[in-house]
């Protein structure tokens, strides 16, 4: 794993010094994060990252895992669903099987964090042990429309810590504690987004039949209808009537999700008689999924909803062109015109798309640009020094700070 | 060398970084927008004013601020749009009397189009008012002449940069920038202080501002 040093090329030495310089004002405190899950997943997938590089800093950070059972993460997952607006049914008897499980986690964890650091709803009830010290929610979910029901269970919680952060602006609610804008971020060092060779983009391209002698759309997801990947197959077929181009649907998860296996099943039945469709079922594994993107020409990310859009940073950072919903954080990360495409429907998605293929340079234009606004704004160095400032913020209520 | 003039007092480069504070504050038409200006602290002005200078800072040397940009882009006021984004930021010091600008702009343009405010923003494209947060930090650096400040210059953050040029003449109401206060206070060159300080920084983008400043710091060293 990198250390600190290493992203001196990257980022220029003076934001290093900066992180070093804020480190220095968290002497002495003990951060302890608390999540759901050590593996899998966006959160634990930057804490993974994270976590090592604020210990190097010399910020005393721990992790801690939640334990939970089948019934209990079938409920989150059913809160997770109605945070993001989808009817869901929930029942007492969700909220007591969350409440239980809670209770027994709330026994069992040992909290000795100066600050602590609660990453999204399963662990959220651990609020019960505050004592004198200080305690972030950390909301990584689209909540601009959620379920009022679930959403009111969870406040009586939220309310209780000292700041609340959210990963775009219209996911922020009427609150009575602090809440602050912290977007998530890619790592430019880790395996999915570290540079490549040429012949290992190649030999992936080999592995999955794939020649290069068309251009080649791609969208990277997992296949969940809140990603469209019919939407995206439709958008490609408006765009093949003018240019003979390729489709890539590449993602994984699908096994143990009954729901993402009816997605998958549907997404097979109508790209069947296309030769130039490929629907890739991946493994995890972060050099195939970097190898597609720099192998791609345009990057689709058709989204209906979204927590934050990752995949349109890791494309943006390889310089792509990428064609993406106005949905959650992606127009964060996508300035219309400017950083790439922005669009609200199928006809919107294949306009685009073939905006860059007929455009070659100025696809590339914007590609860099994303480069740039990436490098910028939603790299994991950018995410330590705003976590840092949040940490500082629960000492200082001013607007104006002197540290 | 010869001739290099000592500072009465170095100079002690900050650096400023923030946080952006959610306040759950929102608009979708002119009224809204209109009334939530007039009630939100001074640093949510500050923020939708100057965000777009540090986050696209390659992009635009014309930074629309954000009021501009959602009127425009969104309830597709392109004239009301215009007249926000051409208030001449740099001739206003303090966020207060920026704030009554921006304000007495959409009031007047109210007037004569009261239809702008039938127009509404759809669902997911409402203005969101947030607030800037800054943490002030000293860095290592100290320039005690013009060589060593230029040097200095070339290689600090654009944080550190932005800070001395934007937040410290506006936010905190020093009047002029810190660059041109040293130059002309503690290395007594009035002119050079001048030269500094009839930059527009509105009208550069960050990195244009920093080779703009050393190109007219070199020039002076090398004309001594």
């Amino acid at each position: 794993m990198a250390n600190i040093e290493e992203y001196i090329p990257i980022v220029g030495r003076p934001i290093i010094d900066d992180l070093k310089l804020l480190a220095e004002k968290l002497k002495g405190r003990v951060i302890q994060h608390i999540n759901s899950t050590a593996v899998g997943g966006g959160v634990a997938e930057i804490l993974s990252r994270m976590v090592p590089l604020l210990k190097e800093l010399e910020v005393d950070t721990r992790w801690d895992v939640i334990k939970g059972g089948e019934q209990f993460f079938e409920v989150t997952k059913k809160f997770h669903n109605a945070l993001h607006g989808r009817p869901e049914e929930i029942t007492q008897s969700d909220f007591d099987i969350f409440m239980e499980t809670s209770q027994k986690n709330i026994e069992a964890l040992d909290i000795h964090g100066d600050i602590v650091f609660v990453h999204d709803p399963q662990p959220i009830a651990l609020i019960k042990k505050k004592a004198g010290n200080k305690w972030i929610w950390r909301c990584h979910i689209d909540v601009s429309n959620p379920n009022q029901r679930v959403w009111g269970f969870l406040e009586n919680f939220i309310t209780n810590y000292d700041s609340a952060v959210f990963s775009a602006p219209s996911f922020s609610q009427r609150l009575p504690i602090r809440q602050f804008l912290i977007s998530p971020s890619i790592d430019p060092l880790s395996d999915k987004n570290k540079e490549l060779p040429q012949e290992t983009i190649d030999s992936v391209l080999r592995k999955y039949g794939i020649k290069k002698d068309k251009p080649i759309i791609t969208q990277i997801s997992r296949f969940d209808g809140l990603k469209d990947p019919i939407g995206v197959i439709e958008a490609y077929k408006q765009v093949k009537k003018y240019f003979d181009c390729q489709l890539i649907l590449a993602g994984g998860g699908a096994a143990d999700d009954p729901e993402g296996a009816q997605v998958l099943k549907e997404v097979m039945a109508r790209s069947e008689h296309d030769k130039d469709i490929h629907v890739l079922l991946l493994p995890q594994d972060d050099i195939v999924v970097n190898a597609l993107q720099r192998a791609s020409d345009v990057i689709v990310q058709k989204s209906l909803k979204e927590g934050f859009g990752l995949t349109v940073a890791e494309a943006l950072w390889k310089s792509k062109p990428v064609v993406a919903s106005n949905v959650g954080g992606i127009p964060l990360q996508i300035k219309h015109k400017y950083s790439g495409l922005l669009c609200h429907s199928i006809d919107g998605a294949s306009f685009a798309i073939k905006q860059f293929l007929a455009n070659p340079e100025y696809a590339k234009k914007l590609g860099q640009n994303g480069r740039e606004h990436i490098r910028n704004n939603f790299l994991i160095t950018r995410h330590i020094r705003e976590y840092m400032l949040l940490f500082l913020s629960l000492y200082h209520k001013e607007d104006v700070v002197y540290l | 060398m010869p001739g290099l003039i000592k500072a009465i007092e170095p100079f002690r480069f900050y650096t400023r970084l923030h946080l952006s504070e959610l306040t759950g504050l929102r608009a979708t038409n002119l009224s809204q927008l209109l009334s939530v200006i007039k009630q939100v602290p001074g640093a949510c002005i500050y923020y939708h004013t100057h965000r777009f200078l540090q986050q696209h800072q390659y992009l635009s040397p014309e930074p629309p601020n954000d009021f501009a940009y959602w009127v425009s882009k969104i309830l597709g006021e392109d004239e009301l749009g215009e007249k926000l984004a051409s208030i001449d930021t740099i001739q206003f010091s303090t966020v207060r009397s920026l704030r009554d600008k921006i304000i007495a702009t959409i009031e007047d343009y109210l007037k004569n189009n009261m239809s702008a405010n039938l127009r509404f923003a759809g669902e997911g494209e409402e203005f969101h008012f947030i607030k800037s947060v800054s943490f002030v930090l000293s860095t290592n650096y100290i320039a005690y002449d013009l060589r060593e400040f230029v040097d200095i210059v070339k290689n600090i953050t654009i944080d550190s940069i932005y800070f001395h040029i934007f937040e410290s003449r506006l936010r905190l109401e020093k009047k002029t920038n810190d660059f041109s206060n040293w130059i002309e206070t503690s290395i007594g060159d009035k002119k050079l202080s001048d030269k500094i300080s009839k930059l527009d920084p509105y009208t550069h983008t960050l990195e244009d501002l920093r080779k703009t400043i050393i190109k007219i710091v070199e020039q002076k060293l090398r004309d001594s």
